[in-house]
Parts: structure tokens; sequence; C-alpha cells
């Protein structure tokens, strides 16, 4: 009896939950005007993809997307390199002024990143940056947060393992790519995972840095496009459904990774 | 464990491998964070961006501008009632959530647990424009489902009383199954044994709960809470797409009144001393978590 309870409970909740993105999905799939009727519809009475057309078409959310998907992967990629690098060298080297530069890392994570727009957007203004994927990039390549993730699994890496590939003449740096970056996979993937739909749900820096259309990513197209239409539900709706669908496939296929990446100290958004 | 003595020398390698990260941090954030705390002593404004040398000097007077300034005041409040108001609430939920799938009496928790995460990974501009349009007075979903129960149709975005507990909704259904994955996880942390003992002791679930599950989550209950509170403060999107930090100025948050003033009006030097107070209450809020921490060790 309790146990029916729980599992109603549970069901209606869940659903509640959901039933935003049940009406953005089915809303996205009916004709101009078929969402603002009352009572509201859940299934369409008419199955049309002409709101995904004159987004892909007419309205440039092609080209948002592909920004999008192109600067988050870069954005991934670079971070991934320069931070597991860094990490790497905290976790197994000594080096003169190495707890300072820690310190001093760890005392930044506190300052939130509004903080640095207004001198980042004039310093790449003035060497004719802004709106270009390179004021995005920039942003990213390394993370503190990233860093420490790094440090933290690469300390539990015996010596032994860098001692005996340094025995049979590795450099410093094979050692790195060809024992450290192997075992660091999980906790890559881990980062990874969250550096990606980071920069692709990331709006307010690319609100300022991207100032032309076909520069935006999906969240500053969609805003923009909110402007102009206001009373197009289903119109909005199919440029939500393109926006939201591509993080959730990502992160059911590699949800294992996020949540233990949660567990590890807080995703920082 | 100890550094080897063997890697002693190969410091020069150490430079290498953090050279790309630390100059590219250095670059483009703490150079940008002691240029911000100069540029809120002085007037950069429009004409600023076109010739550096109209740059002055103000000293405090940016800082003391604020002070009388009463859309910023506006946005603090307006800031300060969202925190207020998002932070229990989201508590509550997640850590009920939490509660409720860490009973052993039901499978398919995988589910239930997917459904109750999704929103939090969601991009937040694509679910704020959903919302938009559930909030909608006529045709919105949310009316249609009050209806049923006898509610007249709310114009939820357009009172001003409204708008802001409109918005407290959205987020808390956005980020509560962030809290609720930490909260399992400590859950999962407290001994079986302590709930067994108490049960042979003849405690019911209200009591276990009140005596063993409350203070034995204490330490995760303050870590979320801190990062709530502190992600709550950089409230930006959802108004900016929702309201437009309207009615009446009602949900205009202190990161929305620092992006109008430096990226609308150009005024960057006022906007970078706005960055500042938001800066300062984060810190302050860190602080205590360091502080309450502290106390609970000791």
């Amino acid at each position: 009896m309790k146990k029916l309870f729980l599992y109603i409970f549970l069901a209606v909740t869940s659903i509640i939950t959901l039933i935003p993105f049940i009406w953005m999905i089915s809303a996205s799939f009916m004709p101009d005007g078929k969402a603002s009727v009352y009572p509201p519809v859940f299934i369409p009475t008419e199955f049309v993809l002409d709101q995904y057309l004159n987004l892909l078409t007419r309205l440039s959310v092609a080209r948002s997307f592909l920004n999008s998907i192109l600067l988050s992967t870069l954005v991934t990629f670079f971070s991934l390199f320069f931070n597991s690098m860094a990490g790497y060298a905290f976790a197994k080297y000594r080096f003169s002024g190495k707890s300072k530069l820690f310190n001093l890392l760890l005392v930044n994570m506190i300052v939130p990143s509004q903080v640095t727009m207004l001198p980042l957007f004039l310093i790449l203004k003035s060497v004719g940056l802004i709106n270009t994927y390179f004021a995005i990039l920039v942003t990213g390549l390394a993370n503190i947060f990233g860093i420490f993730l790094i440090r933290q699994h690469c300390m539990a890496i015996p010596d032994s393992l860098i001692e005996a590939a340094r025995m049979d003449g590795a450099t410093d740096f094979q050692i790195y790519r060809k024992v450290i970056l192997p075992l660091a996979v999980p906790v890559l993937v881990t980062l990874g995972i969250i550096t990606f739909l980071g920069t692709w749900n990331d709006f307010l820096w690319p609100l300022i840095a991207l100032t032309d259309d076909s520069m935006y990513t999906l969240p500053v197209a969609l805003s923009s496009l909110m402007l102009e239409h206001t009373k197009d539900p289903e119109l909005m709706m199919a440029g939500s459904v393109i926006t939201i669908i591509p993080v959730i496939i990502v992160f059911l296929v590699l949800q294992r990774y996020y949540i233990k990446g949660i567990m590890m100290g807080s995703v920082k958004e | 464990m100890k550094d080897s003595y063997s890697y002693s020398y190969s410091s020069k390698a150490a430079y290498f491998f953090l050279a790309p990260a630390v100059i590219a941090i250095f670059i483009f954030f703490f150079i940008p964070v002691i240029s911000a705390f100069i540029m809120s002593f002085t007037d950069f404004d429009i004409y600023a961006l076109g010739n550096f040398d109209t740059v002055r000097f103000i000293g405090l007077r940016n800082y003391v501008q604020l002070f009388e300034d009463p859309l910023f005041w506006q946005s603090l409040q307006n800031t300060a009632y969202y925190v207020v108001l998002a932070t229990p609430l989201s508590i509550t939920v997640s850590l009920g959530a939490a509660i409720l799938l860490n009973s052993k009496l039901i499978k398919y928790i995988g589910f239930f647990r997917l459904s109750y995460f999704i929103p939090y990974i969601t991009t937040l501009v694509a679910v704020a424009i959903v919302w938009r349009f559930i909030y909608h007075p006529k045709f919105g979903i949310l009316n249609y489902f009050l209806g049923l129960f006898g509610v007249n149709p709310i114009d939820w975005l357009g009172d001003p009383n409204l708008a802001m507990p409109a918005i407290v909704l959205m987020s808390v259904w956005k980020t509560f199954g962030y809290n609720m994955i930490i909260f399992l996880a400590g859950l999962q942390n407290i001994p079986e044994d302590l709930y067994e003992a108490a049960s042979l002791e003849g405690a019911n679930e209200w009591q276990k709960f009140k005596a063993i599950t409350i203070p034995m989550l204490a330490p995760t209950t303050l870590f979320v809470s801190i990062i709530t509170i502190v992600s709550y403060f950089q409230l930006f999107a959802e108004p900016y797409i929702m309201t437009q930090g309207g009615p009446l100025n009602k949900t205009l948050s202190i990161v929305g009144y620092m992006y109008q003033e430096g990226f609308r009006w150009w005024n960057m030097g006022y906007s970078a001393s706005i960055s500042f107070v938001l800066f300062f209450i984060i810190m302050v809020v860190t602080i205590l978590q360091f502080k309450l921490q502290k106390n609970r060790l000791a």
C-alpha cells in the first residue's frame, strides 16, 4: 500500500517535471497559431515540420547550430589539453613557487566570471577579436576547477609507473601522453562533458562578445529570435528543441560520468 | 603520498606543462579582474570607448553614486528576494526528492532520478522561453491546470508582485535535480545501523528523520546552501528572456543592471563597480561557509 502510494507520487511528480518538455516538443510540430489555443493541446492534431524548416532555412539557426557545435568542441578540446598538463604538473612535480601558484589559483575560484567581462570586452575589441570564435575560445582555454579535478586524479597514480617509464628513456611529454593521459581517461570524460555542456548552454558572455547574427551561438540566436517572435510559440518551441536535444543526447550517453563530476565537487556554471 | 626525489630536478618540464593554462588564466582572467577593479574607480563611458584619453580617475564616486541610485537598490533588493525565496524552496524540494529516491522500497530509481535531473542540464535560455509560454495568461498550460481547480487566469509575468515568484518557481524546477544528486550521495553515506538501532528503540520514521537524517546531513546541507546561494546571486538569463527586468523593474537583477549599464549605455566604470558589489557579496557568503565549516570541525 505504502509502496503503491510512493510509486504514484514519483510518477506524478516525474510527469510534472517533464511536462514543459512534452509541451515544447508537441508545440514545435504544430502549424502557426495552433499552440495558442484554449484549452492547450498536447498532441498535435496536424503534424507539420514547417517551424523547423523555417528556422533552418529562412532564419539562420542552422548557422548558429554549427557555431555552437564548433565552439563547444573547440573549448572542450583545448581546455582538456591545457588543464590536464597543468593538473599533472601540480600532482607530480616539484618546482619553486608551486604552493604559492596553487593557492593563488584557489583563491580566484570565488571571483564570479561577470567581473572579467567588461575589461575582457575592451581588450578583445582593441585587438579586433570581438565577434570572432576566438573571443569565446579564450575564456575557456583553461579553468581552475578543471585543473584541480585532474590534479586530484593524478595524485592517485603511483610514482613507480612514472619512474619505470623514465627508466625506459621516455621524455616528460611522452610520460604525460603515454602513461598519464590513458590513466586519466575517466576524469577527462567527466570534465569533457561538463565543459561541453557548459559552453553549449553559456549565455551572458556570448551575448556580449558575439555581435553579428552569423556568429551567434544557439542561446544568443534564440534570445534575439524571441524579440521578434513573442507571439509565435510554435516557432520558438522548435528553436528550443533544436537547442536542447543535442544536450540531452550527450547527457544520456555519458550521464554516469556527469553525475560523478557533481560528486567530485560541484559543477561550476 | 611523498613526491619522490627523482622528480625535483625536472622543474623545467613542470613549467612547460603549466605554461599554457597559467598564461591563459593570467591574460584572460587575472588581468581582466584587476582591470575591472581599476575601472571601477574611473568614469569610463561611451566617449572613452572611442578615445581612452578621456578616462579620468574619480576615486570612490561610482560607489557613492551606487549607494544613492534607487535602481541599484531595486536590483539588489530583487536579487536578495529571489535568493531568499528560491534557496529554501530548492533545498526542501531536492532533499525531499533525494529521500524518496533513497527509499529501499522502490525500483526504477534510475528513471525517476533522470526525469528529476533532466531540467538541470538543459539550456537555460531555451527553457526560459518555454516557461514564458507556459506562463502565458490566456493560453499557458499553468493557468489551464490551475483552471481545472477553479483558479482564475493569472498574469504571472505581467504582475509586478508575481513576476519574481514565477521566476523562482522556474529556477527551482530547473536546478533542484543538481542538489538532489548531492543529497543522495550524502544520504548513502549515513550508516544503515543507525536507523536499525533507532528502529529497535521503537522510533518512527519522522523521529528517525529528525534525530538521524537531519544532523548527519548537516555538512551536506551547508555545502548545498552555499553553492545554491552563490549561483542564485548571479541571476541573469531568466529575467532577460522572460521579463526584460520588468514589470516596473521588479525582476531587474544585479547582473542584469550591470549588463544594462555596461553594455547598453556603455557606462563601463559604473558597471564595473556593480560587478564588484556582486563579487563582495559572493565573497562574504563563501567566507561565511569556511567559518561555519571550521566551527563544525572544532
